[in-house]
């Protein structure tokens, strides 16, 4: 009906207002992070002197890596559990246990990181599991996969599951089904939870603070520390590569899905 | 697929993601409420008992006996920490009021605009989501300190005339909260107020009602779940939220999630934050477990 359809000039108020409540102050980082003065307040000129600053600093540097180190690992293990927690919980029917599984599921989703990174701290202890890499990237792989597991899902809820069967009919076996007829359909489901897990690890900062062991001082912990002695151009300089970087790789993710959806629609 | 005829592969798919979290998100928390019951020591780990099956059963049963709640007490008998949960559920909820109230005009503005715009906007709301949350919490550090930005333009326009302490108040922390919490706000909004029928505002208006009586008595009550969903999702991460409180809060903010921290990395008292996080838990159950069967409900609907 006309009367609901389309913005009225209240809600379209809203939808700028929002929008400019979200951009703003990262606009503002990014324009600071040009500003020739070491005052961050005080606006000094146009410079890129902190951007040729940055591949100097070799505790930055050191730690960009060992952040992309755990992420890429971490993403990767996520995808694979959380795309088999996904199957397990829209495709296996009921199974004994399966509202706790559930619950096991969603319940990072919301838990308070820093009961995850104290919960897993201490279980590490517990084992006298040395914390380094491999504490980082476990814990890690544990709260990213139950979001994988959540976009999955609901791919797999709108997914037609008589094209499975039917491949099952005619003699696949169900891993074979799996693969040839599931992942395929599901694949932009699955590639959107890797790059979500990606970034969340990238981004954490608490539970790695947990987790991390001397020497894997990850990229947030490092922003971190130089953050809690004040806004410095550096930060906002890193900050603004970051920002960048994720958007770039998002926006064309989700271009390429909307590429691969059109084709397929388009068949 | 019925249960008798379960595949390997399917049953792979169950018990591998279980026992995953069983061993990593389960087993700690065990291992959390276990230590919340021990004492702190000089020693490596820095509590007693530290349980082992190596010594066996007697030993352990004797160990056992050492556990007690006396940290509980302790933690509960000191003003200090009860008004850190208090804060932390106040500055939580004010945080999640206020975002239902900006959320939800700009989810139903998403909702009403042309659908090829749709994406594009809802791709604007995500964005910021997926760049740094630590980021966007330090962008706000340079806006709202006494000299920043914001000051600074509300001292040029003449709108006040002493630059305004935000920066290290509670009111910081909510607006960091509002800002990171924002698309977890708006998307559970976005999707009940999507898949809305139009019928149901159709009928009204033919009953007579004027637009302004249809939104609040069909929209508003059809998206109740939505809400609950998008404030839950706030509200229970933000309860314990560090960073927020840690960058934008003052000496005054002492919110659970910095307490948990600082009790652990300063004070050096593993069963004491434990205890702590325990807690927690314990406060956010009821949320967390509506949370969770809103989510299964959601699965088992379609």
């Amino acid at each position: 009906m006309a009367m609901r359809k389309g913005l009225s000039p209240v809600t379209l108020t809203a939808l700028a207002g929002g929008i400019a409540f979200l951009y703003i102050p990262l606009f503002l980082l990014v324009i600071y992070s040009f500003n020739d003065s070491r005052l961050v307040t005080v606006w000094g000129g146009w410079s890129t002197r902190w951007y040729q600053a940055l591949p100097q600093n070799q505790a930055l540097m050191d730690a960009a890596w060992v952040s992309l180190k755990v992420a890429a690992v971490a993403a990767t293990l996520a995808t694979i559990l959380g795309t088999l927690a996904a199957l397990a919980l829209v495709r296996a029917g009921t199974f004994r246990g399966r509202t706790l599984f559930a619950g096991l599921v969603y319940a990072p989703l919301v838990m308070p990181e820093v009961i995850t990174g104290l919960a897993l701290l201490l279980l590490f202890v517990a084992i006298d599991f040395d914390r380094g890499f491999w504490t980082v990237a476990l814990a890690h792989v544990t709260f990213t996969m139950c979001f994988v597991a959540v976009i999955v899902q609901s791919r797999l809820l709108t997914f037609d599951h008589s094209l499975e069967e039917a491949a099952l009919d005619l003699g696949a076996t169900p891993l074979r089904a799996f693969f040839s007829v599931t992942l395929p359909v599901i694949f932009p489901a699955v590639a959107a939870g890797w790059l979500l897990a990606f970034t969340l690890s990238l981004d954490d900062l608490v539970i790695a603070n947990f987790t991390a062991g001397p020497g894997n001082t990850t990229l947030p912990m490092r922003i971190y520390s130089q953050v809690r002695l004040g806004v410095t151009p550096e930060v906002n300089a890193i900050s603004t590569v970051f920002i960048v970087v994720i958007t770039a790789v998002v926006l064309a993710a989700s271009l390429a899905m909307k590429w691969q959806q059109g084709k397929a629609e388009g068949r | 697929m019925s249960s008798e005829k379960r595949s390997l592969f399917a049953r792979a798919t169950i018990a591998i993601p279980f026992l995953w979290l069983a061993v990593f998100f389960l087993l700690p928390f065990l291992i959390v409420f276990k230590i919340s019951l021990s004492d702190d020591a000089v020693a490596q780990p820095p509590y007693v008992p530290a349980l082992s099956f190596s010594e066996g059963w007697a030993a352990l049963r004797e160990k056992l006996a050492l556990l007690d709640a006396e940290n509980y007490a302790f933690v509960l008998s000191d003003w200090l920490y009860v008004y850190s949960y208090m804060q932390s559920l106040l500055l939580a909820g004010i945080a999640t009021a206020i975002l239902v109230l900006v959320g939800y005009p700009v989810a139903y503005a998403i909702v009403r605009s042309p659908r090829g715009l749709r994406p594009v906007l809802l791709l604007l709301v995500i964005l910021p989501f997926f760049t740094s949350f630590l980021i966007r919490v330090y962008a706000w550090i340079g806006i709202l300190s006494r000299e920043g930005l914001l000051n600074q333009s509300l001292l040029s326009l003449g709108l006040v005339s002493q630059p305004l302490e935000i920066l290290s108040t509670n009111i910081a922390v909510v607006i960091g909260m509002v800002y990171s919490y924002f698309p977890f706000m708006v998307l559970p909004l976005y999707a009940v107020l999507e898949r809305m029928d139009d019928s149901l505002l159709e009928a009204a208006a033919d009953l007579g009602a004027t637009p302004a009586q249809a939104f609040w008595r069909v929209t508003v009550p059809v998206s109740v779940p939505g809400i609950v969903a998008g404030a839950l999702l706030c509200f229970i991460p933000a309860v314990g939220e560090f960073v927020i409180p840690d960058l934008l809060g003052g000496s005054d903010t002492q919110m659970i999630g910095r307490t948990v921290w600082n009790e652990f990395a300063v004070n050096r008292s593993w069963s004491v934050s434990s205890a702590l996080a325990i807690l927690i838990l314990l406060v956010l159950l009821v949320p967390i477990l509506i949370y969770q069967r809103m989510q299964l409900r959601e699965l088992e609907s379609r």
